[in-house]
């Protein structure tokens, strides 16, 4: 199976690659909660998958990142998340302080380390 | 993480609980700070899509039907490279997490009368920052209201998200570099405080942090699952840790 995305229409890939194999795993979540009630063990083992699946999430983005933010060194992502994190801290959890602080600390790192390297 | 039943809304044949939910949940997702961080992570997704050479049409409907950031990452950036084979069995790996999501959401938000087809709209909208917002949110909501306070905020969210798409497709060409991956870090960067801000269980903020360590180690060690391998072993240890804490409570 070798077939690229050339080959086909881009609408169909949409719909075949990127809509049903996210919407399979809505459907089969509705199903499975069905009988289940909030105060169940079981979703007190899901709904730590769920939470440990988020900081997957933000360390492949970081680690393996895409487009423009790749250039920005490694060392430099991860210091502007641990700068963007403490000032959350710092700031009585403030959602926007940390995402603020953190980006302002990627932009002035990119800047000194260049976004060439 | 029992909550207390909110005060149940007298019934009132004019204005169907869903309806007043509905509205309550569009108005909470342009409100929501999150969702406006989400609204850039798809202005970084636009950008991407404009890179890679999609058209705008195109990038605009992944989000419309998709709205899962990684999944449609993930799509866009195999769309040049990679099989078609290879990139279903990725994006089908990525979107497991919503799995999880959704069953831990749904028993929060249905009621004694909700049939399981009213729950499959809500269940479209659960994505992370849905997700967040909804358990911080809907405790606050009557119970009756809930399914449609769920569809209020993912349908605000995904206009957001479409909005926030087509605006970094345009703005691509003309952001310098460093400004782009400041958009692309958005994301990382809000999934991080909002998660920790939102999990309040012991069971989820040791399964996040355990993640955090064990994830980016299996992903530099190669392995494909990573995610979902880091996900079950921190997910395992948060559980574990609850279990033994109710053991000797």
């Amino acid at each position: 199976m070798s077939a690229t995305f050339k080959d086909v229409n881009p609408y169909l890939v949409l719909v075949l690659i990127g809509f049903l194999p996210n919407e399979i795993w809505r459907w089969l979540g509705v199903f499975v909660a069905r009988g289940l009630t909030e105060t169940s063990e079981f979703l007190v083992w899901v709904r730590a998958v769920a939470t440990a699946i988020l900081a997957g999430v933000i360390a492949q983005l970081i680690i393996v990142p895409a487009g423009s933010l790749a250039a920005v060194p490694l060392g430099a992502r991860l210091g502007a998340l641990a700068v963007g994190f403490a000032v959350f801290m710092g700031l009585r959890r403030s959602v926007i302080a940390g995402v603020i602080a953190g980006e302002v600390a990627l932009i002035a790192a990119g800047m000194l380390f260049g976004t060439g390297r | 993480m029992p909550m207390p039943e909110a005060p149940q809304a007298p019934p009132s044949a004019h204005r169907p609980p869903g309806w007043a939910g509905f509205s309550a949940g569009l108005a909470a997702s342009f409100k929501s700070v999150l969702a406006w961080a989400l609204f850039g992570t798809f202005v970084g997704l636009g950008g991407l899509c404009f890179d890679l050479g999609v058209s705008v049409w195109w990038a605009a409907l992944s989000t419309a039907i998709i709205f899962a950031a990684p999944a449609q990452v993930i799509l866009v950036t195999t769309l040049g490279s990679g099989t078609l084979v290879q990139a279903a069995v990725a994006v089908t790996l990525s979107a497991i997490r919503l799995l999880p999501m959704v069953v831990a959401l749904l028993p929060v938000i249905r009621g004694p009368h909700t049939r399981s087809r009213d729950l499959v709209l809500p269940a479209h909208f659960v994505a992370v920052t849905m997700w967040v917002e909804a358990f911080r949110l809907t405790p606050r909501i009557p119970r009756d209201q809930r399914v449609g306070f769920c569809n209020g905020l993912g349908l605000g969210m995904t206009v957001l998200s479409v909005a926030g798409t087509v605006l970094g497709y345009f703005l691509a060409a003309r952001l310098p570099p460093i400004l782009a991956a400041a958009v692309l870090f958005l994301t990382p960067m809000t999934f991080l405080v909002s998660t920790i801000r939102g999990a309040t269980a012991i069971s989820d903020r040791l399964a996040f942090v355990a993640s955090l360590v064990i994830t980016p180690v299996l992903i530099l060690a190669g392995f494909e699952l990573a995610l979902l391998y880091g996900a079950l072993a921190a997910g395992a240890l948060g559980y574990g840790v609850h279990r033994l804490r109710k053991a000797a409570a």
